[in-house]
Parts: C-alpha cells; sequence; structure tokens
C-alpha cells in the first residue's frame, strides 16, 4: 500500500517535471511577451560574401539579441509563413539583383508580410532588380528608371585619395527627429554610393530620413549627361522609411554598400569641409534607425481606455445627454527593455459623432495615465471616443470607442417649473371658480 | 333621433305575420318534446338568425385572412411590420416604460432614433396586451404567433362594428350586409392578412370604432357617447397617423350641419365633448404632442369649435333678443368679426411659426402632383402613387357600383347619420384617388354605402314579392308609416311582370354578390397574401419555386459578422436588417431624416472612390444590394436606382438626374450612360454578372427584370469587395476594405 503511494507519488513528481521542462520555453516566452515585436530576422543575400563583407552591421544586431537567419534569396526552401504562422518577425533584404526569389516568396508575400504588421529593410543598388524596384514601389517609393543612374554630387561628395566620379557622397542631411535617430546628434556625414529615389507624392506615410544635398543629381557618372537628370537636388532620397497603418516599418535605400564594414570603418571628409571625422556616420545612423525599425524605439501602446461617470467606477452601456464623464487612458513607450510612461502634453481626445463635439487635451500624471473629465453634449446620438495620436516617428495611436447617448427619461425632467406657476394657478382656480359657479347656480334661487 | 330608423325596423319586424303559434306553445311544450318545443318567437328567431351570421362572419373574417399562413407560414410580412415585431419584441421583454423611453441606437446610426417618441404606440400595446392576457390564461404562444393574427384579428372586430354602425345609420339588414361585405372587401384584407403586422390593422378598427361612436353621440346627444368616442379616437391616434383624417373630417362634417342648418344641442354636445377630450388625450402620445394646437393640418377642428359656441352664443341671444331685424344685424356683426378674428389668429400664429405649416404629406393629398416636384421621397414610395382605375376595381368590385346606388338611398333618406356616411364616403373615395394606400381608409365608407343599396334594393324586392299575398293590409296599414316603400309598393302594383321582374332582379343581385365572393377569395388568395420577403414563382414545369433569399441574407448577416457592424442599404430594407440581421442601418423605412438618405443615395450613385470616402465618414462596414437580374425580381435596387439619384441629388447638387440617362431614357445595356455603368450601384448589383449566363440561348450577362444584356461586364471593385451572395442573387453583401495599409 505504502510503496504504491510512493511510485505514485514519485510518478506525480515525474508528470510535474516533465511538464515543466516542456513548459520551460514558453515561461521564458511569457516574460519577454511585452516586448512589441519579436526578434527573429530573416536575411536574404544575393551572395553569402555579403555575410562577412557587412558584419559590422549584422553584429551589431544581433548583439542587440535578433536572431539572424542568413539565406540566399533563390534559395528553394525560403519561406516566410508555415501553418498560417510567420516564422520571422523582420525581413531585411540584401539581395538587390535577385530577379525572383526562391521557395514561396514572391514579391505578394513580402507586401502581405509587411501587411501583417511585420518589419522590413530593403537595400537596392546600381544593378537594381525589377522585383526590387516594384516592391519599393508598392511601399511608395521610386527609384530611378535609369538602371545605370546612381548619385553623382560634385560639391558634397566624400573627399578622398584619388580624385573619382564623385559618386562616394557625404550626407548629413538628417530628418530632425531624436526618436527615428535617437538622442545622440549624429556628427560625422554617412557616406553613401548607391542609387537615389523619390518619395511618391501621394503616398502620406513615407518619410525622406537622409535626403541628398541640394547639388546632388542622379545620372550615370560614365555617360555625359545629354538631358537635365530627372532627379535632382533634395528631391532625391537616399534613405527613407515608412511607417504603415498597421505600424510595420520599412526601410529603403539605393545603397547595399551603406551597410557595408568598409564604409563603418572609413574615415570621412565631405568636400568644402575641413574637419576629418575619424569614422563615418554610417555605425551610429544605421544602427539608430535599425532600433527604430525594429521597434526597440518610438512604439507606444494604448491600454485601460476607461469611461464612466463622474463619481462611479463602472462602465456605462449609455450616456445621456449633460451626464458629466471621466474618460482615461494609459500609454506607454517601449524603452528597449521595459515599457515606460510616455510623457506628453498633447494627447487629445475627441467625443465624436460625425465631427467631434468635444476636444479635450488629456491631462497626465506621468505615469502613463492620461485622463480627462467633459460633460456630455446636449446631442443625442451614437458617439465614439476618438484618440487619433500621430507623431513623428512614433506608431500611430488609433483608439475609437463607440458610446450612445440617449435623451432624457419621461422622469427625468422637472416635475413642477417655476415658470409654469402661473398656469397651475390658472387651471386651480377656475376648477375651483367652476365649482363655486355651479353651486351658486344651482342652489341660489 | 334614436326612433329615426326605427320605421323600418318595425315594418321589418311587422312583415310576417303574427305568429299564431304563440298561444298554443304552452301544449305543445308538453307533447312534443324535440324540435317544436325550441319554435321561438319571430323576435327570437330573428335574433338567433342575426347573430349566428354576425358570428360566421366574424368568423369568415378571420379564416379568410389565413390564406398566407397556409401557402408561406407563420410570418412577418412587408417592410414596417418587421419594425412593430421588433418594437413588440422589446415591449414584452423590457416592460412600458423601457419601451416608452427606448433609444435606439441600432438604427440611423450615428444619429439614432427615439422609438418611443417617434411611432404610434397603439398597435404595440394592443398586441403585448393580447400576448401577456394569453399568457395570463396559460396559453404559451409565441409573440410572433400574436403578432401574425393581430390583424385578422381586429379585422373580425371591425365587422361587428361595421354592424352596428350600419344599424346606426340605416338598419339591422344593412348592417348584416356591411359586415358581411367588409369582411372580405380587398381593400381592407390588403392591409389585414395574418402576417401583415402593421399599424392600419388595428387603426381601421379604431376609425370605425370613433366614427360609429361619433354618429351614435350626435344622434343621440349623449355625454357618455361623446366620452366614448374621445376614447376611440384617443386609440385610433395611438395607433396610425391616418387619425388627421378623423380630426379633419368631423369639422368639416359639423361645418356642413351647421350650414345646412342642421344645428341641435345634441352635436354641440357630442363634438365639444369629442373634440376638447380627444384632443387632450391625444396630447398623451409622444408622437403626436402639441400638435392639435400648433399644427395647421389640426387648426380646423379648432375653428369649427370655436364657431360651435359662436352658434351656441348666437342661440342665446336670438331667444334673448325678440327683435328679428335686430338681431340680424347682431348676427352679420359677431359672424363677420369672428371670421375675421379667427383669420388674424391663424395668420399671427402661422407668422410667428406657432403654428406649423401644413407637412408635405398633407400637401400631397391636396395636390397629387405636389410631391413629385417638391419630396422625391414620398413621391418614392409606391404606396403614395395616384391609384389606377384597375385597382379599385380590383379592390371593391360590384360595390364601386354598388356604392353611388347607396348615395342615392341615403340622399332619399337624409338625417344627421347618413350625412355623415355620404361624407365619409365622398371624401375618403377622393383620398383613395390621390394614394394607393388610402384605398384602405374608403373600404369600411365603401362597404356602408353599398350595404345600405344592397339591403334597401332587396328589401324593397322582396317587399315586392309578399306584397301580393298581403296586398290589402299593406295598403292600409302601411301607408303612412313607411313612405317610401308603400309609395313603391304601391305605384309597382299597377304595373305588369312585377313580381317576375323582382325575382329576377333578385337573382340578378345574388348573382352579383356571389361573384363579389369569388372575386373577394380569388384576390385574396393570389395577390394579397404574399409576404413579399419570400418571393414565389412558377418554374418552367408548372410547379412553385420559393425564393427565401432575403432572409439567408439576413441570417448570413446575424451570424457571420461583428454584432456592431454598420450596414448601408438603400432605406427600404433597414427594418428588415435591424430586425432579422440585428445589425446597425444607416437609414431606415421610417424616413425621419432626408438629408442622411440623400448622403445614402449620394454614396449610391458616386463613382466606387467617392462613395468610400462617404462609407468610411459612416463607418460603413458592409453594403447591402437587392438584385434581381437572375430571378426576374423587378422590385430591386436597380430599378430604386433613379429615386436615389434624384433624392441625393435633391440635397447634393453634384448629384444630377441627366448624367444616368441617355436621351431621357434609364438603361443599363450598352447604350448607357457612362456615369451610370460605374456608379457604386451599378458595379454592386452587377459584380461577376458578367460571366453568368442567366437563360438559355441569351449572351453571359443577360439581364432578366428588365431584359438586356448589361453593358458593363467587366467590374473591378477596388475598395469593397464580395462578402456574400444569397443562393439567387437576389441580396448581395459588400464589405467595406480597411484603407491601404501602406498609404
Amino acid at each position: 500500500m505504502a510503496m504504491a503511494t510512493a511510485t505514485a507519488r514519485s510518478a506525480v513528481l515525474l508528470l510535474a517535471l516533465i511538464s515543466f521542462l516542456l513548459l520551460l520555453p514558453f515561461l521564458a516566452a511569457a516574460l519577454s511577451v511585452d516586448s512589441p515585436k519579436g526578434r527573429r530576422v530573416l536575411v536574404l543575400l544575393d551572395d553569402l560574401a555579403t555575410k562577412s563583407s557587412h558584419s559590422l552591421y549584422f553584429r551589431s544586431l544581433q548583439s542587440r539579441g535578433y536572431d539572424l537567419d542568413f539565406k540566399l534569396a533563390d534559395d528553394p526552401k525560403i519561406g516566410l509563413q508555415r501553418y498560417g504562422q510567420y516564422l520571422y518577425d523582420g525581413l531585411i533584404l540584401f539581395c538587390p539583383a535577385t530577379e525572383r526569389f526562391g521557395g514561396s516568396l514572391d514579391q505578394a508575400a513580402i507586401l502581405d508580410f509587411v501587411d501583417s504588421g511585420h518589419d522590413l529593410i530593403i537595400a537596392a543598388d546600381a544593378s537594381a532588380s525589377d522585383l526590387i524596384r516594384e516592391i519599393a514601389t508598392e511601399c511608395g517609393v521610386d527609384f530611378d528608371e535609369d538602371p545605370l543612374a546612381v548619385v553623382v554630387d560634385h560639391i558634397g561628395y566624400a573627399v578622398s585619395d584619388t580624385e573619382g566620379d564623385h559618386t562616394l557622397i557625404a550626407a548629413d542631411d538628417f530628418i530632425d527627429s531624436s526618436v527615428i535617430l535617437g538622442d545622440k546628434k549624429i556628427e560625422a556625414p554617412v557616406l553613401f554610393q548607391g542609387i537615389g529615389h523619390s518619395l511618391n507624392p501621394s503616398n502620406n506615410l513615407v518619410l525622406k530620413v537622409l535626403a541628398a544635398s541640394p547639388s546632388a543629381y542622379s545620372a550615370n557618372p560614365k555617360s555625359k549627361l545629354s538631358n537635365p537628370p530627372s532627379l535632382t537636388g533634395s528631391a532625391i532620397s537616399l534613405v527613407s522609411v515608412v511607417q504603415a497603418r498597421n505600424n510595420a516599418r520599412v526601410l529603403i535605400t539605393g545603397s547595399l554598400s551603406l551597410f557595408s564594414n568598409r564604409l563603418f570603418r572609413s574615415s570621412v571628409q565631405k568636400a568644402g569641409s575641413s574637419t576629418r571625422h575619424e569614422k563615418a556616420g554610417n555605425e551610429q545612423f544605421l544602427t539608430e534607425i535599425s532600433k527604430w525599425i525594429f521597434h526597440e524605439r518610438g512604439h507606444l501602446k494604448a491600454v485601460n481606455v476607461k469611461h464612466n461617470l463622474v463619481g462611479e467606477a463602472d462602465e456605462p452601456a449609455m450616456y445621456r445627454i449633460t451626464d458629466d464623464l471621466e474618460y482615461s487612458v494609459e500609454i506607454y513607450e517601449w524603452s528597449g527593455s521595459s515599457w515606460e510612461p510616455y510623457v506628453s502634453d498633447d494627447v487629445q481626445v475627441q467625443f465624436y459623432m460625425m465631427s467631434p463635439y468635444v476636444l479635450k487635451t488629456l491631462s497626465t500624471d506621468k505615469k502613463g495615465v492620461y485622463s480627462t473629465s467633459f460633460k456630455v453634449p446636449d446631442v443625442y446620438g451614437v458617439f465614439q471616443f476618438k484618440l487619433e495620436y500621430q507623431r513623428l516617428g512614433y506608431t500611430s495611436l488609433s483608439l475609437s470607442k463607440q458610446i450612445p447617448v440617449r435623451p432624457f427619461r419621461h422622469n427625468e425632467y422637472e416635475r413642477f417649473i417655476p415658470a409654469a406657476y402661473p398656469y397651475y394657478g390658472a387651471a386651480f382656480s377656475m376648477m375651483a371658480g367652476f365649482f363655486l359657479f355651479t353651486f351658486a347656480h344651482l342652489y341660489n334661487k | 333621433m334614436v326612433g329615426k330608423s326605427e320605421p323600418i325596423n318595425g315594418t321589418a319586424k311587422s312583415q310576417p305575420p303574427p305568429s299564431p303559434l304563440s298561444p298554443k306553445s304552452p301544449d305543445l311544450l308538453s307533447g312534443y318534446f324535440s324540435f317544436k318545443s325550441l319554435k321561438l318567437k319571430t323576435k327570437q328567431q330573428e335574433l338567433l338568425i342575426r347573430v349566428s351570421i354576425l358570428c360566421l362572419v366574424y368568423v369568415l373574417a378571420f379564416v379568410t385572412r389565413l390564406f398566407s399562413v397556409l401557402r408561406y407560414e407563420s410570418m412577418i410580412h412587408e417592410f414596417d411590420p418587421y419594425f412593430n415585431y421588433r418594437t413588440t419584441l422589446f415591449l414584452t421583454e423590457k416592460g412600458f416604460y423601457e419601451f416608452w423611453n427606448w433609444f435606439d441606437s441600432e438604427s440611423w446610426y450615428p444619429l439614432g432614433r427615439i422609438i418611443g417618441g417617434t411611432l404610434y404606440p397603439g398597435l404595440m400595446v394592443t398586441a403585448a396586451l393580447l400576448y401577456w392576457g394569453l399568457r395570463f390564461l396559460r396559453f404559451a404562444v409565441h409573440i410572433r404567433e400574436v403578432c401574425v393574427l393581430t390583424a385578422p384579428f381586429f379585422a373580425s372586430n371591425t365587422t361587428i362594428l361595421a354592424y352596428f354602425f350600419g344599424k346606426e345609420i340605416w338598419d339591422t339588414g344593412a348592417g348584416l350586409v356591411a359586415a358581411a361585405l367588409i369582411a372580405i372587401c380587398p381593400g381592407y384584407i390588403s392591409r389585414s392578412v395574418a402576417g401583415s403586422y402593421d399599424n392600419e390593422g388595428v387603426a381601421i378598427f379604431a376609425l370605425l370604432l370613433t366614427f360609429y361612436l361619433f354618429v351614435k353621440a350626435v344622434n343621440t346627444g349623449s355625454l357618455s357617447w361623446g366620452l366614448a368616442s374621445a376614447f376611440g379616437y384617443f386609440y385610433m391616434v395611438s395607433a396610425w397617423g391616418g387619425y388627421v383624417f378623423i380630426i379633419n373630417l368631423i369639422p368639416l362634417y359639423v361645418l356642413v350641419l351647421l350650414i345646412t342648418g342642421r344645428y341641435s344641442m345634441r352635436l354641440y354636445v357630442a363634438y365639444n365633448c369629442m373634440y376638447i377630450l380627444g384632443m387632450l388625450l391625444a396630447m398623451q402620445i409622444r408622437f403626436v404632442g402639441f400638435q392639435h394646437v400648433q399644427s395647421g393640418e389640426h387648426m380646423a377642428a379648432m375653428g369649427v369649435f370655436f364657431l360651435m359656441q359662436v352658434f351656441y352664443l348666437l342661440d342665446w341671444l336670438k331667444h334673448l333678443l325678440s327683435d328679428t331685424k335686430l338681431f340680424q344685424a347682431f348676427l352679420r356683426m359677431t359672424v363677420t368679426s369672428a371670421v375675421g378674428v379667427g383669420a388674424v389668429a391663424l395668420g399671427v400664429g402661422t407668422a410667428s411659426g406657432y403654428i406649423s405649416p401644413w407637412t408635405g404629406r398633407f400637401y400631397s393629398l391636396l395636390d397629387p402632383t405636389y410631391a413629385k416636384d417638391h419630396i422625391p421621397i414620398i413621391a418614392s414610395v409606391s404606396e403614395h402613387q395616384p391609384t389606377a382605375w384597375s385597382s379599385f376595381m380590383f379592390d371593391f368590385q360590384i360595390l364601386l357600383f354598388l356604392f353611388p346606388a347607396g348615395l342615392y338611398f341615403c340622399f332619399k333618406r337624409l338625417s344627421d347619420a347618413t350625412i355623415f356616411i355620404v361624407m365619409y364616403g365622398l371624401t375618403s373615395m377622393y383620398f383613395a384617388g390621390v394614394m394607393v394606400r388610402l384605398i384602405l381608409v374608403a373600404t369600411p365608407a365603401v362597404c356602408l354605402i353599398s350595404a345600405i343599396a344592397v339591403s334597401a334594393t332587396i328589401k324593397n324586392l322582396t317587399l315586392l314579392l309578399r306584397a301580393k299575398t298581403k296586398a290589402p293590409q299593406s295598403a292600409s296599414g302601411k301607408g303612412g308609416s313607411s313612405g317610401k316603400a308603400a309609395s313603391k309598393g304601391s305605384l309597382d302594383q299597377s304595373q305588369p311582370f312585377q313580381k317576375n321582374g323582382a325575382i329576377a332582379l333578385l337573382f340578378g343581385a345574388f348573382y352579383l354578390l356571389s361573384k363579389y365572393v369569388t372575386h373577394c377569395t380569388w384576390v385574396t388568395s393570389e395577390a394579397y397574401s404574399s409576404p413579399s420577403i419570400v418571393l414565389a414563382a412558377r418554374g418552367a414545369h408548372g410547379n412553385r419555386v420559393i425564393f427565401d433569399d432575403y432572409r439567408e441574407a439576413y441570417f448570413w448577416l446575424r451570424q457571420n459578422t461583428p454584432p456592431d457592424a454598420k450596414v448601408m442599404s438603400w432605406w427600404d430594407y433597414g427594418y428588415q436588417i435591424t430586425a432579422m440581421g440585428n445589425r446597425t442601418v444607416i437609414v431606415d423605412n421610417n424616413t425621419w431624416n432626408n438629408t442622411h438618405i440623400a448622403t445614402v443615395g449620394r454614396a449610391m450613385s458616386s463613382y466606387e472612390d467617392e462613395a468610400y470616402e462617404i462609407m468610411r465618414s459612416l463607418d460603413v462596414d458592409y453594403v447591402l444590394v437587392v438584385f434581381g437580374g437572375v430571378t426576374g425580381y423587378s422590385s430591386d435596387d436597380i430599378n430604386k436606382f433613379l429615386w436615389m439619384v434624384r433624392i441625393g441629388g435633391g440635397v447634393f447638387p453634384v448629384i444630377k438626374e441627366p448624367d444616368y440617362l441617355v436621351n431621357g431614357e434609364y438603361r443599363v445595356d450598352k447604350g448607357a450612360a457612362p456615369k451610370m455603368l460605374n456608379c457604386l450601384m451599378y458595379k454592386l448589383s452587377y459584380y461577376r454578372f458578367g460571366e453568368l449566363t442567366t437563360e438559355y440561348g441569351r449572351p453571359p450577362g443577360y439581364d432578366r427584370a428588365r431584359g438586356v444584356e448589361i453593358g458593363n461586364k467587366d467590374i473591378k471593385l477596388e475598395y469593397l469587395e464580395e462578402a456574400f451572395t444569397t443562393s439567387n442573387w437576389i441580396v448581395r453583401i459588400y464589405k467595406v476594405k480597411p484603407p491601404n495599409n501602406r498609404w
């Protein structure tokens, strides 16, 4: 009997142990579950040599915990998803020459990947294939159509030992956003050698992060310029980012060498400038922007949207006109390791029915809670609490919560109105008078 | 006044020879126990026959309205009844006060609708009371069954009322005939078949009740009948907007009596009691509110009320002033000043905005072309169209010929009551000519007046037949009592073949009446028992084909869309979507906000990208269109489309009707206008239709409802995607895509 109990106990123990071991990876995952994005990244290359020639960039990603999976772009076993689940959280396309991908991957699959909320880095080059160009076009960026054209700048080029053709340019026209490029100012210019692109004017989600100088133009440096170049000046974008409506982020650049060890290590002196930087700005620039692309920075989340009547805790199913209500929401920002309270004084909420009836700036307690209170307008209908928060570099917050507003019930009006007392008086005096008159009329004879 | 109809009754009763059996009966009782002992007095016999006829008519009126249940199933019909059903369900579940204060956020998104304040609650309360009553008696009925059978039940009650009304204005014979006629009259059946759970179902009962009680009050001059008619009016006001007819007809009637010099104390009591109490009671209905004192449509009643007081005053003064000359002068002065004061008050009230002007619906009754020019939304409803001659024939059949005959009889014997029925008949016939749906209001009057014709004719004919046997008696006894019948009898006696002629005429009358019965039954079973939510057609082999696409689509919505999804459709389907699909709609059949409907009309008639902006601004998730091109169902959205353009263009001038027409012609084939071929409604209706062969020997994309091959077969949708199409393509539902992720 006792032995039976003992075996049973040990069996239970063993079972617990096994289940614990099985659960361990999930538990580990659960600990980091509040990170906005996962860290599995697929890197597609034209040539495995890129892996070593760009190793500094890859290493900076790996040192921040990214799990890079290198594959050749024509590897027949590439697949972004299996059984409807995405295998990766990010995709880096360092394969400018690829005409078609191997496996099940194609342009539509990559765009679906982005549309389901995943991040993408595209680096093209002078030899960019139509496939890469089309993916870029779908993201709102048009590379120069001339396949031989590269960005040339005869004023803003990087000084080097040989005179060269001024296609290696030193660009320092960064976007003014510490959210995207980090708090530390990028001192050294970024060395860029590759093709330029322009932004599609009908796309208002794409941003120019690194623009060419006003003296740059996009043309074939080996041939004589017969027509004026189609892309000139600061309309040329060297590095652009797109933050899609679902907050997926895409980086597009026309230079694969931008990421290379050679330019990372190179010293830089911009033509016409006397200062010579020991190291080009490429490393800092790309590291910072990669942090942004992979949601280590500039990611907001809004939770615990609550609204209730002043003095009550529960959320009602419906408000009445002229009710006083409180609205609160918690907004946090991902700092790369934890969720920190987001502090700002420009978060606004609308009480909206076809147009905003109330627009209030939320006040914050600096611990992430934003709140306000206001009176429901004297209009009934189906309203929405709308919070639309779009700031440069941050993920956009778009919350709406529907709530009907009803008119007064029949017994919520005042029972006796002071202004009506003359009428009450008139009615009752009339009744009394009629009664007296009847009495007098009937019995006076 | 009470005895006014008695002479006829008297002759009717005295027609059979005095019963010789009554003295015998005591000894017969002991002898024959079985049949002869039950032999009754003539009066009792007549009562028995009358009651049994009424019972049969009562049952008949109910039974003939059950065709729809037998043909299809116990279901709610058409459009508005679904709203009534939904509200009744709410009333029975949540109770009266919740119903009274119900703010519905599921319709008219995002405006919402105060249901309690914008409906006539009479129907719902009636059905709920029936339901609670049955529950109390331990009948475990479902509220839907109660709703389905409410209209037939009230139709049966109307027959009883018609009997009493006929009795009041003519005699019991006319009452019985009226009850029988109204029980099966198609004009009434069209709105009261089982399942047609609409306001009119109880309102016709309430209308007739009010009129009957008012006539009774005028005839008796009794306060209690006046009070009863005020309550009848209250019930009518609570049940249907058609009460405006009552509140205008009764003052008109009173005015006519005043002009024809039939002013009496009875009239004074009846009208004042009914008007004042009825007005106060009607104000309790939230939807009506203060309209009785503030709306132009109700001012006639108030004017007549004051005129009545002037008459009373004059009467009194006439009594005081013995000098007629002085009185004449005074009369002129008072009447002029009274009319002047009234006109000034009306002018000031209208100018200051206290008295609202007449509504469009009211105008369109007085001027049938008004709606067509000014209010397309009223003109777009098929039941608001002017009536075609054929539908008069369809709905009344022989009554159409009996009606003038009945008017003749009424004029022959003018009394306060017959004047009333004549006025009711004439005014309602006019309105029936203006609007198809008002045939319903005319039906009781037509039945009553026709019943007078039938009853009087048959009575005269039978008198002739019996005249020979009791000619000596009648010549002496009846000469004074019943002038008309007797004089007619004596006149006819001199003519040859009068008896044969009478027999022939009687047979003719019975032939006509039996034709009427077969016609009514046929119309009821063929035309008026279709629920219009389930469509039936004859297949190629004569078999019945049922298209149940509407319910299929609404069920799909209920099961497959998020509970707060917003569905945009033309307003016709709004009530059904909320009641059956349980989803929020943008517009519905309560067409209270023209701008909102025009916005939907604009979206439907715009290009897809413009429509997308509108749909986004209204948070639309799904778009529902009705399409009959596959089945040949002609009342689909493409056929209604010109109204969408017209209503949309009425508010948003960017929509222009000529853009959709080619040489003033509306077409969907290759010759159609380019805007027509690319507007949202066209695209949604004909999406993927170009691939479908609908009829053997026709090219693909052949529209069977319009009989043409469509003009745009290659339709691409950019902002919407097809979500569901029912098995016969009658209802098509599209999902509005979210905005492009990367643009």
